[in-house]
């Protein structure tokens, strides 16, 4: 992340680093962005229940949920990106659009380049396979070949720091070493575009510090970071620019510390 | 900057190949995913049990024994009984155990579709995949019942992989179509679950298919596992080729419900981040 200048106008500019191109350089583009969850009304969980309100009334009711309505933004290569809003504002709903996890109900996103979700860490991983397996299997989970996987393996586990356990259960490890492999293995390769979600505890102090040590590297090396945290510090030390979500809307975009100031503001 | 090597990917929602198309696509962008899946879950078998490979080799035997003491006292007149059990027995564990792992893999397995992005139909892939492996396991105490009981194997037990090819298709097919409903209505893989059990007395296993009355075989043509099955079972358990009529009709069976299959799936894939 960038060096620490707390002021809103630094932000405002487009970011100098990510130089050759432009500020014009969208990564990511939401426009008229709207998800709705079609939540019945009483729920209506089974084929049985289903088919008996079908038979007696022929219609089952529906409350629509709009978790996002009518969004539009854009994020620039290269930028450390805030969302803030309280729980339920649709924060979580926006990252998985752009991890692709979810499709929007009308409207369009556009994204440019490889995204990595920190969402994710870890998924896979199963207690009675090997640390070399999970490896593997998680490698592949996130979309990486087995080439690949044979390649980056040393790094990944040199990087996780597991030694002679890594050809152990994975259920021998204590929890600091799983987070540990967990994160190595996602954040192998430099993605274009990082998603942060809330606090990142991995492991102990020391390798939290190499841990943003390496996302300070990718940012540096032109990655885009989505971050989302209640902790309005982080965001405001952090991000350049932050939108403010609420109730599914966008109520700001702009620099971080203004964000911060009116969601503050709003409470 | 950095390495411009491989092109940088862009994801446009509105630009969107038709659904089949894409998850066909992207099935094979992970494929070593499905490698990896079908790893994970036949060594976590072998691993945590001592009798691992040799349950699921000593399961169908015991389902044998039983149903060789019930039922061939019933048809006397097959010969080889526990070799004509055995070699239906395995193809329809094969279809039963794939189809509901597939669908338990893709309707439960909910927590890693809400997180990243993949192609879900790899879960359903790799279903079918530990179960090859658990058949090829499962064929080794079949030739050693068939080499005590008097029905010794011939060289037509090499077919085997041609004649699971199609009930392979049809399971995942099966699978598929349970689970494009199975995300709507939970209750359905309960009732896929009863179906099974109903159907594996509608399709000839513990009996031979022209024992029966001309009524009751004429409503059991419409049970497309007799074919799938009597395809399986006749190079093991007769020792020779299935005539090509047996071929055309299990492979059509089977390919034609893989492709209604994966169908009815990718149309409503998208539905699976939307219901947590």
């Amino acid at each position: 992340m960038r060096t620490p200048t707390t002021s809103g106008a630094v932000a405002l500019a487009p970011e100098a680093r990510a130089s050759d191109v432009s500020g014009e350089d969208v990564v990511i583009r939401l426009e008229h962005v709207t998800v709705r969850y079609r939540v019945p009304a009483e729920p209506v969980r089974t084929f049985k229940e289903w088919a008996i309100r079908y038979l007696l009334r022929r219609k089952v009711p529906y409350r629509e949920v709009l978790a996002l309505n009518d969004v539009s933004l854009e994020v620039r290569a290269g930028e450390v990106f805030g969302l803030i809003g309280p729980n339920g504002a649709g924060k979580s709903t926006l990252l998985k659009l752009v991890a692709r996890v979810l499709r929007p109900t009308s409207g369009r996103v556009w994204v440019k380049g490889r995204v990595a979700p920190l969402l994710a860490m870890g998924a896979a991983f199963h207690p009675e396979l090997t640390g070399r397996e999970n490896v593997y299997l998680n490698g592949t989970l996130l979309g990486m070949t087995r080439r690949e996987i044979d390649e980056r393996f040393d790094a990944i586990v040199a990087f996780a720091d597991i030694g002679s356990f890594i050809d152990a259960p994975l259920r021998t490890y204590s929890s600091g070493m799983v987070t540990r492999l967990a994160f190595a293995v996602a954040t192998d390769r430099k993605p274009d575009i990082l998603i942060l979600d809330e606090v990142m505890g991995v492991g102990d102090t020391a390798f939290q510090q190499k841990s943003f040590a390496r996302i300070r590297a990718y940012q540096e090396e032109g990655a885009t970071i989505l971050f989302v945290s209640h902790s309005m510090e982080a965001i405001k030390r952090l991000c350049q620019r932050a939108a403010w979500l609420d109730h599914g809307r966008v109520r700001f975009v702009g620099p971080a510390d203004e964000a911060v100031e009116r969601y503050l503001a709003s409470l | 900057m950095g390495k411009a090597a491989s092109p940088v990917p862009v994801y446009d929602s509105d630009l969107r190949p038709p659904a089949a198309w894409e998850e066909l696509l992207e099935a094979w962008r992970y494929r070593d995913l499905i490698v990896q899946l079908v790893r994970r879950d036949v060594t976590a078998r072998y691993k945590r049990s001592v009798l691992g490979i040799a349950w699921t080799m000593l399961n169908p035997l015991g389902m044998m024994v039983v149903l060789t003491v019930v039922f061939s006292k019933l048809f006397p007149t097959v010969r080889g009984y526990p070799v004509f059990v055995l070699s239906a027995l395995i193809a329809w564990n094969f279809f039963s155990q794939t189809s509901m792992a597939a669908v338990n893999a893709l309707v439960w397995g909910g927590a890693l579709f809400q997180r990243i992005y993949l192609p879900k139909s790899v879960f359903a892939i790799a279903a079918i995949g530990t179960g090859l492996v658990n058949t090829a396991f499962a064929l080794v105490p079949l030739v050693l019942v068939m080499a005590v009981t008097g029905v010794p194997p011939r060289w037509t037990v090499l077919l085997t992989p041609l004649t699971i090819v199609p009930l392979a298709a049809f399971a995942l097919g099966v699978g598929l179509l349970i689970s494009a409903v199975g995300i709507y209505f939970a209750d359905v893989v309960e009732m896929y679950n009863v179906a099974l059990t109903a159907l594996f007395y509608a399709t000839p296993i513990v009996y031979p298919l022209d024992q029966m009355p001309a009524s009751v075989q004429r409503i059991l043509s419409f049970n497309p596992l007799v074919y799938l099955v009597e395809l399986f079972r006749q190079p093991l358990y007769q020792g020779q080729v299935p005539a090509w009529h047996w071929w055309g009709l299990a492979y059509g069976i089977g390919f034609v419900t893989l492709l209604v299959g994966w169908l009815a799936f990718a149309s409503k894939v998208d539905e699976f981040a939307y219901r947590a």
